[in-house]
């Protein structure tokens, strides 16, 4: 592997998530435990599953996998639910653009996970676990079986887990290259081995999830950080990070800056911290120019948003979001129209085809994309994205097809010049477009 | 059409799940495993073994992007085209290796040696440009650091 296979250097206090895994051998199940790994599962035994719940919703913790819902209250409906079994599934996806912040935790510090979903297994009283799996991760495959191996051998899966009588079992479901198959349900579909394509809300996974029963899901990170919360106690876990984020985020910043990697910082440190101190600033001496704070379906932002904190509600309030934390960063050599059109294609490539809306507009909104960067752009270009940007609001069945609008409406709001001079040639006469 | 090796796995990984019909994506990675590529001619003996309808099995090969229908090259190079890999080269890179390989995108080389094709985000935004070759993440990809890298596949 030729690639780095640390994260960015991070001599933050609150690293938690990823602490072990500059040790080597950190996937290491002797290894990990010998830096405390599984110390957790007997603290929260010692509790009712009620307990833990509560202590969870306690902390404060919030979802990392982009929607950001409280995790104890999720785990709650589930396990008010009276149908059994119930089914706890770890959202392995990782398919936002630009994020490879669960990667970390997958290749190197799996026990970590497993220690997370055994707790929340524990709360919710569910006998059976998934993993799923992207199919593009072959590598965090490998080591999950492994890791899952070994953590039945030390009896802490199975059927009589650590001699307390508590029962879970846990495997890997590999994706095969669908970013739609990180939508919980269409994920649960997928599992099922079905195409995956979403299922109408309501009734939810916590109440019909997998094989119509009670089924959490939960993005690595979330789960990553509940051994955490229990280890500490909610108390002193929801002292770290800022109003309405408690905890820490792991950032996966790439693009234009000197230091790409994943970093892991308390909630709201703001995007010139991160950028600036952490990601070592923008390559080749160039200027910023655009940031997409949370991942390709999260709405841009500029240099006047450095000062915004990275956390669920600032970035609300800026007009973006968190979703998944993964900070692209684009110089004053980037056009913004051909980045868009990147986007763009993404979007088309993965729309499920399962509404018209999405299914016809990601296809429009490219098409246009496409012929922007070829050098044919029309006087009137501008005037149909947005058209077709106000058709798709509101009319997708999915949050996929109202994501794909994001960088669209967000880039023709901050950049509108970039769509200029792309369409009027003036000061831009590649053909086609070098970006 | 199924060797018993792959048909005992198959067995091994419906055992996961409380419905057989979940076990389909899993079939289907070890079939394409095995065989490098998927086929209409595998449908029927997977659905079969698993005791679900033809058109199911079906329908889900046709709907993931890493299933592939026809042979790829002994080694398969996928490069990544997304947004941080494209704002860093991807395009160039991508121009490189099929002006090196002599094959357009989606092609197998005369040797049968590579085939190559774009891939969504592999998750190693970090060292973008990057690339899969098979199994192995390849990043900071230039277009040296290709040439050598191919040299080292059989
Ligand atoms: C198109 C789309 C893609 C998504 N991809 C992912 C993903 O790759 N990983 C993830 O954890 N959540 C993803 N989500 C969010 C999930 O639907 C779900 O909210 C999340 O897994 C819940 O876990 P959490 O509460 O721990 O965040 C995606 C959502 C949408 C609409
Ligand atoms: S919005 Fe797009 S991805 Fe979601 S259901 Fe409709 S077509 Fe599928
Ligand atoms: S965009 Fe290329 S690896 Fe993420």
């Amino acid at each position: 592997m030729s690639i780095k296979p640390v994260a960015g250097e991070n001599e933050s206090m609150n690293q938690m998530l990823l602490k072990r895994i500059s040790i080597p051998n950190s996937a290491d199940i002797d290894v990990a435990m010998a830096h405390g790994a599984y110390a957790s599962v007997e603290k929260a035994y010692a509790t009712r599953p009620v307990d833990v719940i509560d202590e969870m919703k306690r902390s404060g913790l919030r979802g990392r996998g982009g929607a950001g819902f409280p995790t104890g209250t999720k785990w709650s409906f589930a396990a008010m639910d009276p149908k059994m079994p119930r089914y706890l599934i770890c959202n392995a996806d990782e398919g936002e653009p630009g994020t490879f912040k669960d990667r970390f935790i997958l290749e190197q510090d799996p026990h970590l996970l497993i220690e997370g979903m055994i707790i929340a297994a524990y709360a919710i009283r569910a006998v059976r676990g998934y993993i799923y799996l992207r199919g593009e991760y072959p590598v965090a495959f490998g080591i999950l079986n492994r890791a899952i191996a070994k953590a039945y051998e030390k009896g802490f899966l199975g059927s009589n887990i650590r001699g307390k009588g508590v029962a879970f079992d846990l495997s890997v479901h590999r994706g095969a290259g669908a970013y739609i198959c990180g939508e919980e349900t269409s994920l649960i579909e997928s599992l099922e081995g079905k195409r995956g394509q979403p299922r109408v809300r309501p009734p939810f996974p916590a109440n019909a999830g997998a094989w119509g029963m009670p089924t959490v899901v939960n993005n690595v990170e979330t789960l990553a950080n509940v051994p955490f919360v229990i280890s500490l106690g909610s108390e002193a876990y929801a002292q770290i990070g800022s109003e309405g984020s408690t905890g820490t985020k792991i950032f996966s910043v790439s693009g234009a800056v000197m230091k790409p990697g994943g970093y892991e910082l308390p909630m709201g440190t703001t995007l010139r911290e991160i950028i600036y101190t952490h990601a070592g600033g923008i390559r080749g001496g160039r200027r910023l120019k655009a940031i997409i704070p949370g991942g390709v379906s999260t709405p841009m932002l500029t240099p006047d948003h450095l000062d915004v904190k990275m956390d669920f509600n600032s970035l609300l309030s800026a007009g973006s979001m968190l979703g998944s934390g993964a900070v692209i960063v684009m110089d004053d050599s980037t056009c913004m129209v051909k980045a868009t059109a990147v986007i763009a294609r993404f979007f088309e490539h993965e729309s499920c085809g399962k509404c018209t809306s999405c299914r016809e507009g990601t296809g429009w909104l490219s098409r246009i994309y496409q012929r922007l960067v070829a050098g044919k752009g029309r006087e009137n270009d501008i005037d149909v994205l947005l058209d077709i940007c106000k058709k798709m609001k509101g009319t997708c069945f999915c949050p996929l097809g109202e994501g794909a609008l994001q960088p669209v409406l967000s880039s023709i709001r901050y950049f509108r010049a970039d769509y200029e001079r792309c369409i009027r040639k003036d000061g831009c006469d590649a053909k086609p477009c070098k970006g | 059409m199924l060797s018993p090796g792959v048909i005992a796995r198959i067995r091994e990984a419906r055992r996961q799940y409380p419905d057989a019909r979940a076990a389909v994506l899993p079939a289907l990675h070890l079939v394409q495993e095995e065989a490098g590529h998927l086929s209409a001619e595998v449908m029927g003996p997977i659905a079969e073994l698993l005791d679900v309808p033809e058109s199911d099995v079906f329908g889900a090969a046709t709907f993931y992007a890493l299933f592939r229908w026809k042979p790829g090259g002994r080694h398969v190079i996928s490069v990544c085209h997304n947004l941080p890999c494209s704002l860093l080269g991807a395009e160039s890179i991508i121009e490189h290796l099929s002006r090196k390989l002599g094959v357009a995108e989606g092609q197998v080389t005369e040797d049968g040696r590579f085939s190559f094709q774009r891939i969504e985000c592999i998750g190693r935004c970090d060292g973008a440009p990057a690339m899969l070759v098979d199994d192995e993440y390849h990043g900071e990809l230039t277009p040296e650091k290709i040439d050598e890298l191919l040299a080292r596949y059989a």
